[in-house]
């Protein structure tokens, strides 16, 4: 609809007058709002920014854009419902975000030690390649806001491999839910190690190729360096965790620590900075990636029942009250029809307790409490999401630096607003 | 030093407000009794190496007393011991000191606390909702909060009444009509006029 709006223009006595008011509020601080849809932003991430010329003296992160109530909607359904949502949380990593949530569950089971190895491989597999995947994001969008395109276009062409992976192994290039509670979806295809190798052989030129764009460029490290310093102590005391806890050089890695999965059989090193700023962070993620590269070649190799599992190892669990039986015996077997029947209606049998269990996963330790008061649906799931947590720091973070710095910090965080706010 | 001798040293310094400790999966918690001694209990914890507050959850048992449960997860980085926390809060209540003096990621944790379950924290200095906006009067964690679409015989809650965006800009109407009927744009006006021409809308209904 159109409106009609009168134009004022003052003469030339009002104009001074109007130009020696703004002198007196000069000094006076700026308010500005960044977000909620700014392209640095990644996301619904708002931000009160206050201002004094360009220097930022107060910081206000505003979240809870894509809040979805995921807490709420796991309570009103069955364990093994709830795994799609679980690709929402972190939507750059969900993989990883499945393999979290299924452990929780098989914790909450006590079935977590006892999953068949070649499912265990498979698991870690696919957590390694989310976590390559969600650092390449992370990357490529950091490099962009600071002014590099060209590591983007690079990063984006790796990732897209691993979408390919992804969907040889589940179906699905974004939403994966493909873990079950106690196990896989299904195998992977017999081609998929020499597919995954393949990938490692293409990646890690890429990596090296981002290296020498990055790692001594002299914009990059000068506006990386000696930014948004997170000290070993500030970085425990706000709840960090994955690649900006171990910026600030603090040794916690659960996969070395509370060691899930086959992750103790693997050789890998956990990368640790040691100032805790903007340039740790990205070279620990840089590192993270490296090791990642080793970790999936391992288990290329180590895979039980090797690439084409010709041994047929199972990947589930041998418990007909917690997996699904095969269709065939569903039609032919009277004990299977009842138990697909239970499994479908009334979910996995869990047992009153609660549970937590940390995963993990690119971003941070995702972890999920689960309250059980027995049957197939959570009493109450809490979800401890990385990037929530790691972004509460923020407003300790952002006062003292400038505007541009903005973008760094940010991206050396590496947050991801569908899993911030759930 | 275990997590299970923590624990006991914990229980001999609080003595008879600390229940436990009880063991399932291999983690650790203890009951605390009185919620106003949390702040003491988590001090006390972290002076004896929990320095990492993994998470703070909240339980809503709905038609129990006490209705509320707050649950902290805690964690030595030194020594990789954790350790769980309970307590109860009654719905009369609703309030419990703040842990933020121990840790200060305890910030987020209590305003999301407050947005979802309405649980305050007494000493808090900041605490607003943060998922849900500010004026939003429900607290959707709540058991007696209904799902969307899922109807609700409770008085006085979210879908017995009119949802506070309820008519705005970008909110689908409840209705059995299908999807492209209750689409949200199909009631700017001109949209509305152009449906008449149309003869999709008869007596302001879509067919």
């Amino acid at each position: 609809m159109a409106t009609v709006q009168d134009i004022e223009i003052p003469d030339s006595a009002a104009r001074a007058a109007a130009i020696e008011e703004a002198q007196d509020i000069q000094g006076e601080k700026m308010v500005l709002n960044m977000g909620p849809s700014h392209p640095a932003t990644h996301g619904v991430l708002r931000i009160v920014l206050e201002l004094d010329g360009e220097v930022i003296t107060k910081a206000d992160p505003d979240v809870g854009y894509l809040h979805r109530g995921d807490e709420k909607i796991a309570e009103n359904m069955t364990y093994t419902q709830f795994i799609p949502y679980t690709d929402r949380l972190d939507y750059l990593a969900p993989l990883a975000n499945n393999v979290a949530y299924a452990l929780a569950v098989e914790k909450l089971l006590g079935i977590h030690d006892n999953l068949p190895p070649r499912c265990q491989y498979i698991r870690v597999m696919c957590a390694e390649l989310a976590r390559i995947s969600s650092h390449l994001l992370g990357l490529g969008a950091f490099a962009m806001d600071t002014g590099a395109v060209t590591v983007f276009l690079l990063t984006f062409t790796e990732r897209e491999k691993i979408y390919n992976l992804a969907e040889a192994a589940s179906g699905a290039r974004l939403t994966t839910s493909y873990t079950r509670i106690g196990g896989l979806m299904r195998d992977v295809p017999p081609n998929w190690c020499d597919m995954v190798r393949q990938f490692l052989k293409e990646f890690a030129v890429a990596l090296a190729e981002a290296h020498t764009l990055l790692t001594r460029n002299r914009i990059w490290v000068d506006r990386l360096r000696d930014l948004g310093v997170v000290s070993k102590e500030m970085a425990i005391d706000y709840g960090l965790s994955g690649p900006n806890l171990r910026g600030s050089g603090v040794n916690w890695d659960l996969r070395k620590n509370q060691p899930y999965l086959c992750y103790k059989d693997l050789d890998f090193d956990v990368a640790l900075g040691s100032v805790g700023d903007c340039y740790d962070r990205y070279l620990v993620r840089m590192e993270e990636m490296k090791q990642s590269m080793r970790i999936l070649e391992q288990c290329c190799n180590k895979i039980p029942g090797g690439a084409e599992n010709k041994s047929k190892e199972p990947v589930n669990v041998a418990d007909g009250k917690i997996t699904l039986p095969s269709k065939e015996k569903v039609l032919t077997s009277m004990e299977e029809l009842i138990h697909q029947f239970m499994l479908v209606t009334e979910g996995v049998n869990c047992p009153p307790g609660e549970v937590y269990f940390g995963h993990e996963n690119p971003k941070g330790e995702l972890g999920f409490y689960i309250n059980s008061k027995g049957g197939g649906t959570p009493y109450r799931l809490k979800i401890r999401a990385p990037s929530f947590i790691n972004l509460s720091i923020l407003g300790e973070l952002m006062p003292g630096a400038m505007i541009s710095d903005v973008p760094v910090i940010l991206g050396s965080l590496d947050f991801v607003m569908g899993e911030s706010d759930r | 030093m275990s997590a299970l001798e923590s624990a006991n040293k914990i229980k001999a310094k609080f003595g008879d407000i600390v229940a436990g400790p009880t063991e399932f999966r291999g983690e650790i918690s203890l009951k605390i009794s009185d919620a106003e001694k949390i702040f003491d209990v988590c001090r006390f914890a972290k002076s004896i190496g929990f320095d990492y507050l993994v998470d703070i959850s909240s339980i809503d048992n709905y038609g129990e007393d006490p209705r509320w449960t707050v649950v902290y997860h805690l964690r030595a980085i030194g020594n990789g011991e954790e350790i769980r926390f309970k307590t109860d809060v009654s719905e009369e209540k609703s309030e419990l000191p703040s842990v933020l003096p121990v840790w200060r990621t305890a910030n987020w944790h209590e305003r999301e606390i407050y947005d979802m379950m309405g649980i305050r924290f007494s000493g808090h200095p900041d605490l607003r909702r943060i998922l849900m906006w500010e004026g939003y009067p429900f607290h959707p964690l709540r058991k007696d909060f209904p799902l969307a679409g899922k109807p609700s015989d409770l008085p006085g809650v979210a879908f017995t009444q009119v949802t506070p965006m309820e008519g705005g800009p970008f909110v689908t109407l409840p209705s059995s009509s299908d999807s492209i009927a209750r689409e949200p744009r199909v009631r700017v006006p001109e949209n509305a006029e152009r449906a008449i021409s149309d003869k999709r809308l008869v007596d302001g209904k879509l067919k």
